[in-house]
């Protein structure tokens, strides 16, 4: 009978708690979002920081300005997309490129359209650690590439210099570039961001030869400056057979897609997303808030928007 | 009679058996050199097939706006959202949820003391308070709550499933079959097709768990059904009981600690899910680990992982403590105490709902900053002091296994692969290995994948020789000793739920992205139910067949490889089906961190929409090489033992 | 323990339970083995390499008349098990007829086996086969739950039948807290619960030890006294064929090799294989004078002791052994011959018997 009383004991002492109490628990304060019309916000957060800046600011403008209630759903690219047709998204405010996805939801489905650039600029292309680039300052040009091609050389790359790959997101030409500059290199595929990043992490601390396909904004750049490799200038229209390429990627411009139901819905969000536009240097201080410093997104937008006031005020339409 | 002719057999055809393969090894070899390059079938990283464009162009043919897709992602969705009300999101109009912490604690632990015992009941406490002072309380109950729906939704179909393979033998093929379909085709291939029947969000992310964890549970309820000793079973039936009098009153209270074996390990694949589903805005850990791998944050991802861990060690113990509680009915004094910790649950439910430090966890602890510093000082320093060692590792391994069988794999032609193989399995097999091993090989051609996939079974083959070895080795250890039992248990399961996403980084910076990384990750991943498997077969060896093996003399080597090993077989051969089938569920993790290949292939499908059909053409890729490895087993199993009488349909 | 039944009249056609040509055959279209003449003959090595098949029960064919204790006999693999559990349909026959009470059991359809099962027949098994998550009053009163007898009216009728058997005082126990011989007497009691007319046996006692296994042999001879029910007994054990059969059926590969009472298995083995069967007996224990008698030589005095003709040789050693005439055996008083000093030396002390 002692498992009784020991029940009966903690039972008290449970009474006793609730006579000592503490604070209660209030009924929630009518929500804020109902004074203004913007209702609810549906934002795709990709996976990449550089887009959560993104995400951060117009996501914190929108709930503080606009009183809109902002859902932020971790999604990937094309599944965002998905998202327009299904109305459970409603913006995605960096894209990089993807010309498959907008013909089939902007041209074909009609789901979704174009609402302008971010103003940032996307760069991809080959980079080597800054230690390689400093100790073979040549080494930048696509033409000597063969002379370092031993040094890459891995237990993955069969012989020739590694070509490290990228993220499965991103397009890319390498083969055919490898190719069609007759480098001796074998492009393998890292799988990933993460992947890439060790990769360029460790070379640097380790001093070993890493050439890899990367690219700009990315919060990295704020840990580590990786030098870009100078491939053949790209000229309009030298990538058009993917097969012939031989030119380095084009800049990109990174843009932003809202879904038709929500352009035509006029939310003051909507003109938000349409007005918004800030520059590389901008997306990387709060991206290096996010992943370096570790604040939460909302802290850093708040910080960033608090020192940009006039960018925002821009934005919202107020000049 | 049955057991001579079958060791007969044995004697006879077993030194044939190994010359044979190695002449076949030869000639393979020798027709390598003079055929490598011919007929290899590269399709480059950014190349697809017919098939593929075709596979890519009716992603969206099938089920959209489809009445039964929706009523399901209705009702699922307010199934999750009801449990994320009661147990993690602020709902009804108040700032918390329905229960707080101190309810859901007291409620959990009164749970797992009612069907588990006071024990587990402590543990279950101990492990809910230190996930809420590793400040993921919310996060936690998102994943638990996603956790509980998945899992009542996977016993809802599985166990009828179960029960049907387990009663009738033609549902039991199909079912094993289906389910190895289930369990090793990639997540990612369905998961953007998901989306489109269920939404983005919990429904989706619930259904995509249910798949991938409903399968262990329908084969062990199917296990379970056929282990009831036939005499139970005849003796309901001679005394003139119904098949539905048989399975209500004899079948299934027999099968009842098997089926919560089953239970267990859909909760504990259900787990592993969490990060995958976080891809399609699955609330709760999930997103915390991914959060924090965009910037390579191993100490927080560590800290996420490490509560994902703990809630599928309390889990897996309230389960297993409730499988094994013994058919006794409650005491008098039992009861009594019950109903008293019923309203001991109640009261904290109601404090819970009241005050504010019941309701929302008290942030003054923050352990998970602590534990997060640890994490990342303990992989810097790994990282720091076996960096060299590993690399050198690696690519001892690289060049000295996986090169050559990957360059014999992927340099022969394809017909010469195929033919080999057939012909292997033929030799192992008889016509059961051979005729499906012809089918698979034909498929793999024509998934337009077949060279990526040879360098993928490359790596898989590696990967699973390394898994069985160190798991019959680890298993037979803990299988013997139970000290060791107990303290690697929780190694194993936090090897089971621990988010690859998690150690894929420190492994990177280990191995570098590479083929091997992919390897290792799998071995981590795939080691754990080896283990347990071969395990719990030692430990079912009878006390006495070890006894006698001992009274003659045994040394202890002799005793596991003439005696334990041997009458185990079965738990074997399921182990390594079993670790074959986790190594292929981590080909696409191993896609991730270098391994290139199949894996690579089905991300990039998930992620570039043109790829759509590649991607799912290499997921099938997959799924036929498991089924192509795990036939060529089995049937080499089968032929090993002669089959004594087959046990006919149960009912 | 020399307890020996009596031996009722055996007439056929008031048979209870009539099998006539029945067959098992397992395996790939099992249907054409009885069908055919030339595989029926085939032995079953033969069998199993031409046609995939085993037989487990060939041709046989026998009645159990009412009241009486039939056991089958045999090795393991004999085909015994098979044929008891074919009694009830629960392994189905692929040939001949089963005739019980005067109706044809092959031709009724699940319900009415069902209810056969429910009211007639009941089996108990080798390995108890008992609901391990059941209290031992629940595993009794199982059979009369799923006929759906209500709580109270099973409650009483298995506590008579517990106590019947001897269980009383373990009603609340769960049977794995119970000891082997306990464990078959649940099995025992939950037969007799729903008061059937046959009871089947499949070696019960077999995986029991030897003291235990005589004193359930002792308590099956009690009960068969007490409730006179008919009994079907499957053993590989000689010695209780002999302590508990009225008539006994050998069996070997499926097929009968003998079939009548213990003393006519010892006196008349049918063949060698009967004969080194049962050459271990103790022959004086299971022989009736009626098998040693002698024609009287002419010279001989018929003024010695009389004895019946049923009377055991190990009963009457002393008596022939003491007395210095020849014993006379008379039946109804017919003079049936004389049993000497050497007739009974013969049955207790064989010449021939080499020594183990």
């Amino acid at each position: 009978m002692n498992k009784l009383r020991y029940a009966g004991v903690l039972t008290a002492a449970a009474l006793a708690l609730a006579g000592c109490g503490g604070e209660k628990v209030g009924a929630d304060e009518p929500a804020a979002s109902g004074a203004k019309d913007c209702g609810t916000f549906n934002l795709a957060v990709n996976p990449w920081v550089g887009y959560e800046a993104n995400a951060a600011v117009v996501g914190y403008v929108a709930s503080k300005d606009l009183g809109c209630t902002v859902v932020k759903k971790n999604l990937k690219e094309e599944i965002s997309w998905q998202g327009f047709g299904t109305g459970e998204v409603d913006a995605v405010l960096e894209n990089w490129g993807h010309e498959d996805l907008k013909k089939k939801y902007i041209e074909d489905q009609k789901v979704a359209v174009e609402t302008g650039s971010t103003g940032v600029k996307g760069v991809i292309g080959w980079y080597v650690p800054p230690w390689m680039a400093a100790k073979y300052p040549d080494i930048t040009d696509w033409k000597n590439l063969n002379k370092y091609a031993a040094q890459f050389k891995t237990s993955e790359s069969g012989g020739k210099g590694q070509l490290l790959d990228g993220d499965p997101s991103y397009v890319t030409n390498d083969e055919a570039l490898v190719k069609n500059l007759s480098l001796n290199y074998k492009v393998v595929q890292s799988g990933s961001e993460t992947a890439l990043i060790q990769a360029f992490r460790d070379a640097e601390k380790n001093k070993k030869p890493l050439l890899a396909y990367f690219y700009e904004p990315q919060w990295f750049f704020n840990e580590l400056k990786l030098v870009k490799i100078d491939l053949p200038p790209y000229k309009s229209g030298c990538d058009v057979d993917p097969a012939k390429v031989a030119c380095d990627y084009p800049p990109y411009d990174l843009d932003k897609v809202v879904s038709k139901k929500f352009a035509d819905s006029g939310s003051p969000a909507y003109d938000l997303v349409k007005n918004f536009q800030w520059t590389n240097e901008d997306q990387n201080a709060v991206a290096r808030m996010i992943a370096v410093d570790k604040l939460t997104p909302d802290a850093a937008a708040e910080k960033w928007v608090k020192d940009n006031q006039s960018k925002v005020d821009t934005w919202l339409g107020k000049k | 009679m049955a057991s001579i002719t079958g060791s007969v057999e044995f004697e006879v055809r077993r030194p044939r058996r190994s010359v044979i393969i190695g002449i076949l090894l030869v000639v393979w070899v020798a027709a390598y050199f003079l055929l490598r390059g011919i007929d290899t079938l590269v399709l480059g990283g950014q190349e697809t097939t017919a098939f593929h464009r075709w596979l890519t162009d009716h992603r969206d043919d099938v089920g959209q706006g489809n009445a039964v897709f929706d009523a399901i992602r209705v009702g699922v969705d307010h199934f999750v959202v009801l449990l994320q009300n009661v147990l993690a999101q602020p709902s009804y109009g108040r700032p918390v949820p329905v229960i707080g912490w101190l309810g859901v604690v007291a409620l959990a632990a009164y749970l797992a003391w009612a069907f588990g015992s006071w024990k587990v009941a402590l543990l279950t406490a101990a492990g809910l308070g230190f996930v809420g002072l590793q400040g993921l309380w919310q996060e936690s109950m998102d994943t638990l709550s996603l956790t509980i729906a998945a899992v009542l939704l996977s016993l809802l179909v599985a166990i009828p499933l179960g029960i049907w393979a387990g009663l009738s033998n033609r549902a039991f093929r199909v079912a094993t079959l289906v389910l190895d379909l289930m369990q090793t085709l990639p997540t990612f291939v369905y998961l953007a097709p998901l989306t489109l029947f269920f939404a983005i969000g919990p429904a989706a992310a619930t259904i995509a768990t249910v798949i991938y964890a409903a399968p262990p549970a329908v084969r062990l309820t199917a296990h379970a059904i056929r282990s009831v000793p036939l005499e139970s079973v005849e003796a309901a039936r001679s005394l003139g009981s119904t098949r539905g009098q048989t399975l209500t009153k004899v079948l299934l209270p027999m099968s009842r600690s098997t089926v919560v074996v089953g239970i267990n390990q859909t909760i504990m694949a259900a787990l592993s899910m969490v990060t995958v589903a976080a891809l399609i805005d699955a609330p709760g850990l999930g997103q915390t680990v991914l959060t924090a791998l965009q910037t390579l944050d191993v100490g927080v991802a560590f800290n996420a992982g490490l509560a994902i861990v703990v809630i599928a060690i309390v889990l897996d113990r309230v389960t297993t403590a409730a499988g094994d509680r013994p058919w006794r009915t409650a005491s008098v004094r039992r009861k009594v105490l019950l109903g008293a910790g019923a309203v001991g649950v109640l009261v904290a439910i109601w404090f819970s709902r009241t005050y504010v430090w019941a309701a929302e966890f008290p942030d003054t602890v923050n352990l998970g900053s602590r534990i997060a510093v640890i994490a990342t000082d303990v992989t810097n320093w790994v990282q720091d002091t076996f960096g060299g060692f590993t690399y050198g590792v690696r690519d001892a391994v690289t060049n000295g296994l996986l090169n050559p069988l990957e360059a014999l794999l992927t340099g022969s032609p394809w017909w010469l692969v195929a033919a080999v193989v057939v012909a292997l399995a033929a030799v192992l097999g008889g016509w059961r290995g051979a005729v499906p091993a012809a089918v698979c090989s034909g498929l793999l051609v024509a998934t337009g994948v077949w060279h990526d996939s040879m360098i993928t079974l490359a790596s898989t083959l590696l990967a699973t020789v390394v898994v069985v070895v160190v798991g019959l080795a680890l298993g037979v250890w803990a299988g013997r000793k139970h000290r060791v039992d107990t303290w690697i248990r929780p190694v194993l399961d936090a090897g089971q739920t621990m988010p690859p996403f998690v150690y894929l980084v420190p492994f990177l910076a280990l191995f570098g992205s590479s083929r091997f990384t992919a390897i290792a990750a799998a071995v981590v991943y795939a080691v754990p139910v080896t283990t347990k498997i071969v395990a719990d077969g030692i430990k079912a060896v009878p006390v006495a067949t070890v006894e006698a093996a001992n009274s003659v003399g045994s040394s202890s080597w002799q005793v596991i490889s003439k005696v334990q090993l041997p009458v185990a077989r079965r738990a074997i051969t399921l182990a390594v089906n079993q670790g074959l089938i986790y190594v292929l569920a981590m080909v696409v993790v191993g896609g991730l961190v270098g391994a290139g290949a199949l894996g690579y292939d089905v991300a990039a499908g998930f992620a570039q929409s043109e790829l759509y059909g590649k991607g799912l053409a290499a997921g099938l890729a997959i799924v036929l090489l498991g089924v192509l490895l795990d036939r060529i087993t089995q049937a080499a199993a089968r032929t090993r033992k002669f089959n004594g009488t087959v046990r006919g349909d149960k009912l | 323990m020399t307890a020996q039944l009596e031996y009722p009249g055996v007439q056929d056609d008031n048979a209870l339970l009539s099998i006539h040509g029945l067959w098992k055959v397992f395996g790939p279209k099992a249907q054409r083995v009885p069908r055919r003449p030339e595989l029926a003959s085939l032995d079953r090595a033969a069998l199993y390499s031409q046609t995939g098949c085993t037989a487990a029960v060939r041709d046989l064919s026998f009645d159990v008349a009412p009241g009486e204790v039939f056991v089958v006999m045999g090795l393991s693999g004999s085909g015994k098990s098979t044929l008891v559990r074919c009694l009830t349909r629960l392994i189905e026959p692929t040939a001949g007829t089963l005739i019980f009470e005067g109706e044809d059991l092959r031709a009724a359809d699940e319900k009415r086996l069902r209810a056969l099962r429910r009211s007639k027949f009941s089996m108990v098994f080798q390995h108890f086969g008992l609901l391990p998550h059941r209290k031992v009053i629940d595993n009794v009163s199982y059979g009369l739950e799923i006929r759906g007898e209500s709580k109270p009216d099973r409650r009483r009728r298995a506590q008579e039948v517990i106590d019947l058997v001897g269980l009383a005082g373990n009603e609340n126990l769960y049977p794995e807290q119970l000891s082997g011989g306990m464990q078959q007497r649940v099995g025992l009691a939950r037969a007799l619960a729903n008061d059937p007319d046959v009871l089947l046996f499949d070696e019960p006692f077999s995986a029991l030890d030897p003291l235990i296994r005589r004193e359930m042999q002792t308590e099956v001879v009690r009960l068969h006294r007490e409730v006179g029910k008919t009994m079907v007994f499957i053993t590989h054990d000689l010695s209780e064929a002999l302590k508990l059969g009225d008539r006994i059926l050998l069996m070997r590969d499926g097929a009968a090799v003998q079939f009548g009472t213990g003393d006519e298995l010892v006196g008349a083995p049918a063949d060698d294989y009967v004969r080194e069967f049962v050459r271990d007996v103790q022959r004086a224990d299971v022989l009736t004078l009626r098998w040693i008698v002698r024609e009287p030589r002419p010279e001989e005095p018929l003024d010695g002791p009389e004895l019946g003709p049923d009377v055991l040789v190990r009963e009457a050693t002393r008596l022939v052994l003491e007395s210095d005439r020849p014993v006379k055996v008379v039946s109804n008083g017919t003079l049936l011959g004389v049993i000497g000093d050497e007739e009974i030396l013969a049955v207790v002390a064989p010449p021939h018997k080499k020594p183990v």
